[in-house]
């Protein structure tokens, strides 16, 4: 992976140091609410419901174990002994206080970690496929792309007061693992027909108030023009948002009020003009940062079957929490962050200090952030996955449940986020607990449950196969259900609303009504979401509220 | 007095701004709107040399339709209304480097503070005018919280090593 140079290594530390007079500035009343509140922001500093929140990046979710050694740390020794790992990436303190934030960034900064533009209106962390660089599928590997952008990106002088955030992700592979159609921009990397690489480029996707997928500007972006064209799309972006609403202030909807076709003649001519004076990606540059993303020291191996006389439970865990690996004898496996009756995505000090030891014996060091809350273990020997079972099993990371109903991503919710209508968590806690049987949530294959507690959908719930809004009825908390979206296996959809909101005591028993629609009305081997398309939302709409009517 | 931020220096501003006291010889700042409204005017002015001339620049006025009268302009102050409003990084990298503005670039409004003034100078920004209340020691130092840079831009004293170059 990526290792800090020594200019990477001065720029984080001095902005600790900009940060830490910042903060002290703020407490000693020198600098307002409204001027701490933007520079806290691009630190990845909230003021939440109950304390701080601090969002650490974790660049397209790459750790090594040193570093999860340190989130362990500053969890342990600066908050409640736990972290919340996200939907993008990266890693969420939920109970830092204010003061000490200049003491975790400065810990942080040591093993190369730090909060830069985690939030506020800027070019936020940058994502990627949790199986870069070892899916079978994969065109190339996109990380190093993704750090040229995570450079150019940080700090830019011209794109760091954007009129909205704004987030890139770069996949490479046609099952887009990433959801990068829900992004302000998606990168797919591609080769041309002279094996040169390069990306197609699509605008304005994002899920929000006002969900919309990103779409196609340009069919082949070729590498040299990367930083040159992004900067295109930014400078149009940064001059025609709108600020005056933040709800319509995001570059979808820039993209929407001029239409597609406009936007892309507008950044192309953008860019023409700017050529002179437009970052260069230099080969030599590619060629370095490229050389960090080498491929580990992998031994010659053959593919074994390693469940075959296993116990039933391993079995179970290897078919669902593992992955194929393009090196033979090799596989990926899922550091399960969902078992019942836990949060979604939350890990304890002690779970990542003994998922980094495990990494260190059996993975090259280094662990993954998963897009699906989870964490992964890239390059796992075969030979090692039964002793990798037993410590995961011990440590409560690994329920079997991968890409099942009770995989299901959420945002903190009304627990934790001062933005929230309604709880995300108990919700979750009651749909693991309706579907704790696993001979039942196997028989319901892949089905994909994203929920979030407010309209700015965190959680995904847009692109749910099963998506589940929370909303405030007269201070009560309610749900909307919607059906049929996706972001996987290169389609990306949104859910469409199945009817009126029901009471949080009811999603359980609606989720469980959708899924006895898809059990009776599925075919042969049929998935959810195929069952979904093909016979549309109608029969789910009409069974799902068929106990529970007087739902308004 | 307007304090201005200028060259490693604090000081107060040579320039009027219309409507102020001013007499023909003195430097005057005009809003664009007022260039377009009676441009010859000023413009014969800016060109007998009786008094230099310069633009003030809202983030919602074009940029462009200002590039024909720019070789007659000795400054462009571009406007930071608040704290959020970073329409005008794009104008300062614009003016110094596609319109090759080679006069005195300014940043004025409320949001023109020392926490910006290091992006502000990577755009082009030679002079800041601070709003009262701002620390101007401090603003000062804030142009050299940074030593290394990633991006292109306009060079700013003390920075020893850049990334990607144009």
């Amino acid at each position: 992976m990526y290792q800090y140079d020594e200019l990477d290594q001065a720029f984080v530390d001095q902005r600790v140091a900009e940060f830490r007079d910042q903060t002290r500035r703020f407490l000693n009343g020198e600098l307002s609410e409204d001027e701490f509140k933007a520079v806290r922001l691009r630190n990845g500093l909230y003021i939440q419901r109950h304390a701080p929140m601090l969002r650490i990046a974790v660049p397209y979710g790459l750790l090594a174990s040193s570093q999860l050694r340190m989130l362990a740390a500053v969890a342990r020794d600066f908050d409640r002994g736990y972290g919340h790992f996200t939907t993008r990436q990266n890693m969420q303190l939920n109970w830092p206080k204010l003061e000490t934030v200049p003491d975790i960034l400065e810990r942080l900064a040591t093993v190369q970690m730090h909060s830069i533009q985690t939030s506020g209106n800027c070019i936020r962390n940058v994502t990627s496929d949790h199986l870069a660089g070892i899916a079978k599928d994969e065109v190339d590997d996109p990380r190093p792309y993704c750090e040229i952008i995570r450079q150019w990106s940080t700090h830019h002088p011209e794109f760091t007061y954007l009129p909205r955030k704004f987030k890139i992700c770069v996949t490479a592979s046609p099952e887009d693992r990433a959801a990068s159609l829900t992004h302000d921009i998606g990168l797919h990397l591609k080769h041309d027909e002279q094996g040169r690489v390069g990306f197609e480029v699509f605008v304005g996707g994002g899920l929000g108030r006002q969900p919309i997928i990103g779409q196609s500007i340009r069919e082949f972006l070729p590498l040299p023009d990367l930083l040159a064209y992004l900067e295109a799309i930014l400078r149009v972006y940064n001059r025609q948002g709108r600020r005056d609403n933040i709800h319509k202030a995001r570059i979808k909807v820039l993209v929407k009020s001029l239409g597609v076709e406009r936007f892309r003649e507008q950044v192309e001519a953008e860019w023409q003009a700017a050529r002179e004076f437009a970052p260069k990606l230099e080969a030599a540059e590619v060629d370095r940062v490229r050389a960090h993303f080498d491929p580990p020291a992998y031994e010659t191996l053959q593919n074994i079957d390693a469940a075959a006389g296993r116990e039933p439970e391993f079995q179970a865990w290897y078919r669902y929490n593992t992955r194929e690996h393009k090196v033979p004898g090799y596989r990926a496996v899922f550091v399960n962050l969902k078992r019942h009756g836990e949060n979604p995505g939350d890990m304890t000090s002690e779970q990542m200090d003994a998922v980094a030891d495990l990494a260190d014996r059996v993975s090259f060091g280094m662990i993954r952030v998963c897009h699906n809350q989870n964490l992964l273990l890239g390059d796992v020997r075969q030979d090692d996955l039964f002793p990798v079972w037993q410590v995961l099993r011990a440590l409560g990371l690994a329920m079997p449940n991968i890409g099942t109903l009770t995989d299901l991503i959420a945002c903190p919710g009304l627990d934790f986020c001062s933005l929230a209508n309604a709880g995300t968590l108990t919700v979750a806690k009651q749909i693991q607990q309706r579907f704790s049987d696993l001979d039942y949530l196997y028989d319901l294959g892949d089905i994909e449950i994203k929920m979030s507690g407010c309209m700015n959908a965190c959680g995904h719930h847009h692109v749910g196969h099963i998506g589940i809004l929370g909303v405030d009825k007269h201070g009560e908390e309610w749900y909307q259900i919607t059906l049929g979206g996706s972001v996987n296996g290169g389609y990306t959809a949104l859910g469409e609303v199945i009817g009126p909101s029901v009471p949080q005591s009811e999603v359980a028993s609606t989720v469980e009504r959708i899924v006895e629609v898809y059990r009776s009305e599925r075919l042969d081997g049929e998935q959810f979401i195929d069952t979904i398309r093909r016979v549309g939302i109608k029969p789910f709409k009409e069974h799902a509220y068929a106990t529970y009517p007087e739902a308004a | 007095m307007r304090r201005i931020l200028k060259r490693h220096e604090v000081v107060a501003d040579e320039w009027r701004l219309l409507g102020e006291d001013a007499s023909d010889a003195d430097p005057i700042i005009i809003p664009v709107a007022e260039l377009r409204k009676d441009t010859e005017a000023w413009l014969t002015r800016a060109r007998s040399g009786t008094g230099r001339l310069g633009v003030s620049l809202a983030p919602t006025e074009c940029l462009e339709s200002l590039a024909d009268m720019l070789p007659h302009l000795e400054l462009v102050a571009v406007e930071f209304p608040n704290v959020g409003d970073g329409r005008g990084f794009s104008y300062g990298r614009l003016l110094r480097d596609r319109l090759r503005f080679k006069g005195e670039l300014r940043a004025v409004g409320g949001g023109v503070k020392q926490d910006k003034i290091f992006l502000l100078a990577r755009v082009g920004f030679q002079s800041f005018e601070l709003p009262p209340g701002e620390n101007a020691a401090e603003a000062l130092a804030a142009l050299k919280r940074y030593d290394v840079v990633y991006q292109p831009g306009a060079p700013v004293d003390g920075i020893r090593r850049q990334r990607f170059f144009a």
